[in-house]
């Protein structure tokens, strides 16, 4: 497989339509990650869905899934908003699980802190029902150099 | 506890995980001295699609399922411990179309907290794909207050 990802970008930024992108990585459709264009600013969503609950007494979604689901928001918006013509690679990741996430619709907003030459760190803020209450933050590194 | 009722409270522990038997995870092995699960290869944990690499999403969560049941190890009696944190740091990515494992340890238990620390591998556990630190809250056994005693030490 060759995909144009900056043709594709360019694309979804003009139809405001992202399913092509997101549909381009099979663990994005797995758990299910949507985004909604705000603006100049892009939130991610996971809507609840049950296969993506990890603690089934409370229930809660697994940690790994709201990890993942964070770490695919932070690539995407590497690729919508910092030109980079192919997938980031993941170098490290960190997560601080601050609240439960419930079996309930989840967001994601990015923050890009620093882009260089070959690394940029992202720090990544997912919530619930409010913004202002995160249930988990996380920042990773990629590297953005090299197919 | 005899390192088949470790096992035992893993197995228990792992298929009570709905999202865990989506990705198909299976305990490998466990005893006394820390757990090891398997992530089996399949294409809908496929991250790039250009070279068939697994997701980072699904590493994270067979880390943070291996961490997080590695506590049974260590502990006397089964304990609800949620997350309070997780770090992988990435030596080289997955080969596609192979396995991939998970081993946790809990190297120091409080009686509040478990901090745990881990490996990801394919053929070599000498050559692992990503390294992990976790630590875990201590919630105590389902509906009892925890002991000022502690756990495991």
């Amino acid at each position: 497989m060759n995909v144009d990802l900056n043709k594709l970008v360019a694309e979804a930024h003009a139809k405001n339509d992202y399913d092509a992108l997101l549909s381009l990585t099979p663990y994005a459709r797995l758990i299910g990650i949507e985004c909604l264009r705000l603006g100049d600013d892009m939130v991610f969503r996971l809507p609840a869905n049950r296969d993506n609950i990890g603690n089934p007494m409370l229930p809660a979604l697994h940690g790994g899934v709201i990890a993942g689901f964070m770490e695919h928001a932070a690539m995407l918006h590497l690729l919508m908003f910092m030109g980079i013509p192919h997938l980031p690679k993941i170098i490290d990741f960190s997560i601080d699980y601050l609240r439960a996430g419930h079996y309930r619709d989840t967001y994601a907003q990015c923050q890009v802190w620093r882009q260089g030459r070959r690394v940029a760190n992202v720090a990544i803020t997912a919530w619930q029902t409010n913004q202002t209450e995160p249930i988990a933050t996380a920042r990773a590194h990629f590297k953005v150099d090299e197919p | 506890m005899s390192d088949n009722a470790i096992a035992e409270r893993a197995q228990r522990f792992l298929a009570a995980l709905r999202h865990c038997q989506v990705l198909g995870l299976s305990v490998h092995h466990a005893d006394a001295g820390g757990l090891t699960l398997r992530l089996p290869y399949s294409a809908q944990i496929v991250g790039n699609p250009e070279s068939g690499v697994i997701h980072g999403g699904a590493i994270t969560t067979l880390m943070d399922t291996t961490c997080g049941i590695s506590t049974v190890c260590v502990l006397p009696d089964f304990e609800v411990c949620p997350t309070l944190d997780l770090r992988i740091d990435y030596m080289h990515p997955a080969e596609p179309h192979k396995d991939v494992y998970g081993f946790a340890e809990c190297y120091r238990v409080t009686p509040n907290v478990i901090f745990t620390r881990g490996y990801a591998y394919q053929d070599d556990p000498a050559q692992p794909i990503a390294h992990v630190v976790g630590t875990f809250m201590r919630m105590g056994k389902p509906g009892a207050q925890l002991s000022g005693k502690g756990g495991a030490q």
